[in-house]
């Protein structure tokens, strides 16, 4: 129907070319200030350190790369420190992203299935954390869980702690608290997207059939719902393996430094630059399979939508 | 089944009538309400309990010493609106989301528009372009944009206008997600026949497709006011000196090493600042669904953004 209601336009002389140009600026902005900073990491990356300054002097022409930068990090990763951190950053990011699951499947669940009237006013509670800044989420922590914080008020009255303990020096399950409480509300909404997808009369037609409460839910309910844990997972596993604040707001020593706060030392620094944005390269590696995957599954879903 | 059967008939009545309750498959599922109602209070309490020190009348950020405004505005040294280094970035998370919200929405709607009616060759590149930031982890856009302007475009000097390139830069992805979900509901129907009735592309556009879109513009304003004064990562990586701290900087320096109630104050504003928008943008939404006689509700339509 609109194919030759098109050609006619075209035919007219109508401006084709309005829609592209709408979207010039904003593709250039995004060129320029995306896709060129992205390249500039990597040629100060590939690029020799400044002999007089001490930073990086990037190398623009890919012709003239130094890959030397590479190859320290990479030694230093297989047996070195910097191996003991990406393993913490991965150790952290993966039980984290369980255990934010853990508690976010069931409370999309129930959101979802089973509130009822409750629905929206849930949904809105479940959406604040988003809006409320993340470091001030932190910074909340760091109140209750301060050595006369109410936290250590609670577990000395309830008698578990005879002493005070600092929660807040160098303790690994803090950190991972704080990364929990931080991006359990970006797992849920994804969840929460992909349950109330799924149409209940599937769920009720396998309850029909025989299926007790718990086969129905993990014969049905669940692989339905493994798109959106993939994404859900993806989508808080992201911003986790560039985490450096929530380690540095909660603990505060190196003991608990993931890539990220090395990453932040270096380029802010100034002297390490070329060292930073190597370990920018290599973070952006370690992550490149859950952007792509996350890249394709965005633009498939904003094609369905369109289509 | 017998065996079950037995055990059963020698709870006590009182058990049995708490586990029939409890496990009734077609009640309610207790589990599950407790559950969510605990997750909520979790993911709420501890930020209620950090407002709160905001408005303490003593020093203490775990003793309650009385109500006050005086972290606020009364102490005259120590308060937000006294303490220069607070109210300064008070001012520049204002400014710069203000800045970023003017510039990322005609940018990102325009965008939006662009690529959602483009069909050219270059749309889907466009397309990927634009997702490209949303999974990006921000460190990485951090450290881009920071070594892009120091070493490529020597004219952006860090501090404001760095920040303010870089906000606009992850922004506009968001707007035009916005943007796209309403032009997706609209369809290009309306257009159609205002081109049929004469109108050139333009006219419709401007005359048709605009006036349909505004509840979406307004509420993407909102949103990127929203996710720009959010920010950390971007602001602390372009910030320069200390004259462009913002208040989630702020926040991160400040958590740990001086720690006063006005920290919570200023969080507490920075909380109600994005609450304000975000409610706002709900608000909208809501008004223009209801004068369509749409189902559902703004919440939900919220809640599958992905944002």
């Amino acid at each position: 129907m609109s194919e030759p209601d098109d050609g006619g336009r075209r035919a007219v002389g109508e401006k084709r070319w309005l829609w592209p140009s709408l979207a010039a600026p904003g593709v250039i902005w995004l060129v320029l200030l995306f896709l060129v900073p992205l390249y500039a990491v990597l040629a100060v990356a590939m690029g020799a350190p400044d002999p007089i300054f001490g930073g990086a002097l990037p190398a623009w022409n890919p012709l003239a790369w130094d890959p030397s930068e590479f190859g320290t990090i990479f030694g230093e990763i297989f047996g070195g420190q910097l191996g003991v951190v990406f393993l913490r950053t991965l150790v952290y990011v993966a039980v984290a992203t369980f255990l934010s699951l853990l508690i976010g499947y069931p409370v999309a669940y129930y959101v979802s299935r089973h509130a009822g009237r409750w629905r929206v006013p849930l949904l809105l509670l479940i959406i604040a954390p988003f809006w409320i800044n993340y470091l001030m989420r932190m910074l909340a922590w760091v109140n209750l869980l301060s050595t006369d914080g109410y936290v250590n008020q609670v577990l000395m009255f309830v008698g578990i702690l005879d002493a005070p303990r600092e929660w807040l020096v160098g303790k690994h399950s803090t950190v991972i608290l704080g990364l929990v409480y931080g991006y359990v509300p970006f797992l849920i909404l994804p969840l929460f997207a992909a349950l109330d997808r799924i149409d209940p009369r599937v769920i009720e037609a396998a309850r029909d059939l025989g299926a007790s409460p718990a086969r129905a839910f993990f014969a049905v309910t669940l692989p339905l719902s493994s798109q959106g844990i993939l994404a859900g997972c993806v989508i808080v596993m992201l911003p986790m393996f560039g985490d450096y604040y929530t380690a540095t707001l909660l603990s505060g020593s190196p003991r608990t430094n993931m890539v990220g706060k090395l990453i932040e030392q270096d380029i802010l620094s100034g002297a390490g630059s070329g060292r930073g944005a190597a370990l920018t390269v290599v973070l952006m590696m370690f992550v490149g399979i859950l952007m792509t995957y996350y890249l394709y599954s965005v633009a498939r879903a904003s094609r369905e939508s369109r289509a | 089944m017998t065996v079950e059967r037995r055990e059963a008939k020698q709870d006590s009545p009182l058990a049995a009538r708490f586990k029939s309750w409890w496990s009734n498959p077609w009640g309610k599922p207790r589990f599950l309400v407790l559950f969510t109602w605990a997750y909520i209070l979790w993911s709420l309490v501890p930020v209620a309990i950090a407002v709160q020190f905001g408005f303490n009348a003593g020093r203490s950020r775990s003793a309650w010493q009385g109500f006050s405004l005086r972290w606020y505005f009364q102490d005259p040294n120590l308060s937000v609106l006294h303490d220069p280094s607070l109210r300064a970035a008070l001012v520049q998370s204002l400014q710069l989301a203000a800045l970023t919200m003017l510039i990322a929405t005609p940018l990102g709607v325009a965008l939006a528009i662009g690529l959602a009616r483009w069909t050219g060759w270059g749309a889907r590149p466009a397309n990927f372009l634009m997702l490209f930031p949303l999974v990006t982890p921000e460190i990485v856009m951090g450290v881009a944009l920071f070594l892009v302007f120091v070493h490529l475009f020597g004219f952006v000097r860090l501090g404001t206008m760095a920040q303010v390139l870089g906000h606009v830069t992850f922004t506009v992805s968001y707007v035009v997600i916005v943007v796209r979900g309403r032009l997706f509901s609209v369809g290009r129907e309306y257009e159609e026949a205002a081109m049929d009735l004469g109108a050139s592309r333009w006219q419709a556009l401007r005359t048709v497709l605009l006036p349909m879109l505004a509840p979406a513009i307004w509420a993407s304003l909102m949103v990127a006011f929203a996710i720009s004064i959010d920010d950390f990562v971007i602001s602390a990586f372009l910030m320069g000196d200390a004259s462009s701290t913002t208040i989630p900087v702020k926040l991160y320096s400040a958590a740990r090493l001086a720690p006063s109630p006005a920290i919570n104050a200023l969080a507490s504003i920075l909380l109600f600042a994005s609450m304000l928008a975000i409610a706002m943008a709900l608000v909208i939404i809501r008004r223009s669904r209801k004068k369509e006689g749409a189902g559902g509700s703004a919440v939900e339509d919220f809640a599958h953004l992905d944002l």
